[in-house]
């Protein structure tokens, strides 16, 4: 009697020893997913903040005006030749 | 039985306690082992697992990404990009020729610097090189070195470069902030690094990810109170204009009058924040609030609002500022274009000192004081900006008459640009001072009422005034908005007396008059080009920025549209007295 309730211990023991295994291995496998997913965010993240920087560059006044000036021959309307609109103000 | 009787050899008889005393020994030692291994792996359990594990396991520090700061219009003036710094462990970089000479060249150091770093064996971290690009950190990482690691940091890079330098500032090379908002705002903007535990091999490549400890909190984005296209105008219109008069220094603020905001703050000399190579401190100086000067005839107005709220004047009072000079206790003010009987309003038109001065003395020393003080000078700004500079307001009690005679006109007292344009808000709003931010305000911020709506609209009247036809600063106008301001012309102060031939020129106004938008404030430094008075030389700096500024933010225009070439502009501005 006592030998077969050992025998039974003894094979859940080693049932729950490798399922403890197995779910370790799960968890790293999910973390190492995890990590590589966040590396992808990361990436991401970086190449927008890239392209926002790059944009912020290109948009520069400094540009715009120099491009505006002298590429486009563009000028400033004289003070006499502007008129202004007065629309009721919006709600 | 008796062994010993057949064989003489054992018949030596042992004493039994011999074997007795073996056995008692043998037992010894297992017990011994026994408390041994129990002591290891019951009681010191937990201190050798975490030794062996240290074997492999490591704690990685993940960086957090430092705040964006954006303007008020949501562009990115302050951006974090990674970069990867190039480190190795010497014990572990053991490199062949060769691999020393492609390492070199990658990386654009020395063959010698390299080999002396990687020589200091008794080291376990030097760094190769900080900050290299993400494309370069790829081809050190394709040499698959032994003991050459990467390890990622940020570069922050200013798109907006000099025109923003002195409000944004910029942080050091391990991402601390170390000059303006960079600074001030460094615990927000910085975010918490994470960690996390992974497995590595001899070579300290990284094996396996084990788990995460903490996940790394980005800083908080910051959004300030400028707009970058008025910030481009006024920072553009003072570089040309202290060219142009070969000046030491300028500085401009733009204040938004209904909540109090700084819209543009620039600095002359700059500094390109992205490339800081060679930068002296004379151009990180963020002049508009960290400078002080005497502010010269900008101030005034407020002995002006002082006396009228006293109730000692109207503003149509006759003051007698015949000779053009006036003795007090024993020094002597002078006006170099004597102007006989004026009223107060043309004492601020023409910016009479002994008018000023003879207004000053009919009033108590402490209701001057009580002006300047109400409306922040000697008092720090709040602004945010690191480095704030107080200014100079001396204990009324400590005055004597010639003192207050001359502070009238803005001598014997230093306010920065940043308190003179605050100053300013309040004829502008009709009576209130707000507190200044560099951050966007949501909600409006209550003012705090300083001096009656009509003194307020007085002085506005006055400063109208003074930059028409007859006034200081005819070139202070702006074609389709009412204008109104004050010019300063001051000797500069070199070694405790004042220069001859050293002036602060300076200029402050907001506009449109009827409903006022912003104040701007220009100080031009030591201007030596000929031109030093403020009408001449810090006018035209104002005039250019606020109609730009008005026009961009679509503001109604209150007054006709005439062009440049009319003579209202080109009126002959009245010399003022330095």
């Amino acid at each position: 009697m006592i030998t077969r309730i050992n025998l039974v211990l003894l094979i859940l023991l080693v049932a729950c020893a490798l399922s403890v295994v197995t779910s370790q291995h799960r968890a790293r496998k999910t973390f190492m997913e995890l990590v590589r997913q966040q590396d992808i965010a990361d990436a991401h993240e970086v190449e927008f903040d890239r392209l926002r920087l790059e944009q912020r560059t290109w948009a520069m006044h400094s540009r715009i005006e120099k491009v505006a000036r002298i590429n486009l021959k563009m000028q400033a309307p004289e003070a006499t030749r502007i008129r202004i609109l007065n629309f009721p103000s919006r709600p | 039985m008796n062994y010993s009787a057949r064989n003489p050899a054992l018949s030596l008889k042992l004493e039994g306690w011999r074997s007795r005393l073996l056995l008692v020994l043998v037992c010894l030692g297992f017990v011994a082992l026994a408390a041994r291994a129990a002591y290891l792996q019951g009681i010191r359990h937990d201190f050798l697992q975490q030794k062996g594990e240290a074997r492999y396991s490591r704690v990685i520090e993940l960086p957090a990404n430092r705040g964006i700061v954006f303007d008020r219009h949501g562009e990115a003036l302050a951006i974090s990009t990674p970069m990867e710094s190039v480190w190795a462990s010497p014990p572990d970089a053991i490199l062949s020729g060769t691999q020393l000479g492609k390492l070199a060249k990658i990386l654009r150091v020395e063959k010698s610097e390299i080999s002396e770093r990687l020589g200091d064996k008794a080291r376990g971290f030097v760094y190769l090189k900080r900050q290299v690009s993400p494309d370069l950190a790829a081809a050190v990482t394709a040499l698959n070195l032994p003991g050459v690691f990467l390890r990622r940091e940020y570069k922050r890079y200013y798109p907006a470069g000099e025109v923003m330098a002195h409000v944004l500032g910029f942080t050091g090379i391990d991402d601390t902030g170390q000059e303006g908002l960079e600074f001030a705002y460094q615990d927000s903007l910085a975010g918490l690094p994470g960690a996390k535990r992974v497995i590595k091999d001899r070579a300290g490549h990284i094996v396996e990810d084990v788990e995460s400890i903490r996940l790394p909190q980005d800083g908080k984005p910051l959004t300030l109170s400028i707009d970058s296209k008025i910030q481009y105008l006024a920072y553009r219109e003072l570089r040309d204009a202290v060219k142009a008069n070969r000046a030491k220094a300028g500085s401009i603020v733009v204040l938004d009058v209904r909540t109090g905001e700084v819209v543009a703050l620039a600095s002359l000399p700059d500094y390109n924040p992205n490339n800081r190579a060679g930068v002296k401190p004379a151009q990180t100086r963020n002049r508009p609030v960290v400078d002080m000067f005497e502010p010269g005839s900008t101030l005034k107005p407020f002995t002006i609002a002082a006396a009228l709220e006293a109730g000692k004047i109207t503003p149509s009072t006759i003051i007698s500022t015949a000779p053009g000079s006036l003795k007090i206790g024993g020094r002597t003010i002078h006006d170099a274009h004597p102007q006989g009987a004026i009223t107060v309003a043309q004492v601020i038109q023409k910016s009479s000192n002994v008018g000023s001065a003879k207004i000053a003395l009919s009033l108590p020393a402490e209701a001057m004081w009580d002006m300047f003080n109400d409306v922040g000078f000697g008092a720090l700004p709040h602004s945010g900006l690191p480095g704030e500079s107080t200014g100079k307001l001396r204990p009324f009690k400590t005055w004597r008459p010639i003192e207050q005679a001359t502070m009238s006109y803005g001598h014997g007292i230093s306010v920065s640009l940043l308190q003179l344009a605050r100053a300013y808000v309040a004829f502008a709003s009709g009576g209130e001072i707000r507190p200044i931010t560099m951050l966007k305000s949501e909600a409006a911020i209550e003012g705090e009422r300083i001096i009656s709506e009509r003194t307020a609209r007085a002085i506005t009247d006055m400063l109208e005034m003074a930059v028409q036809p007859g006034g200081t600063a005819p070139k202070a106008q702006v074609s389709g908005y009412r204008v109104a301001g004050k010019t300063g012309t001051a000797h500069k102060q070199i070694g405790g007396r004042y220069a001859p031939d050293v002036y602060v020129s300076s200029f402050v106004g907001f506009a449109p008059v009827s409903a006022p938008r912003f104040v701007i404030a220009v100080m031009i430094d030591e201007p030596s080009a000929g031109q030093y008075y403020g009408g001449t030389v810090a006018a035209p700096v104002f005039s250019k920025v606020m109609g730009d500024a008005l026009r961009s933010q679509g503001v109604v225009p209150d007054a006709p549209l005439k062009e440049w070439s009319d003579p209202m502009f080109s009126a002959p501005e009245v010399k003022e007295e330095a």
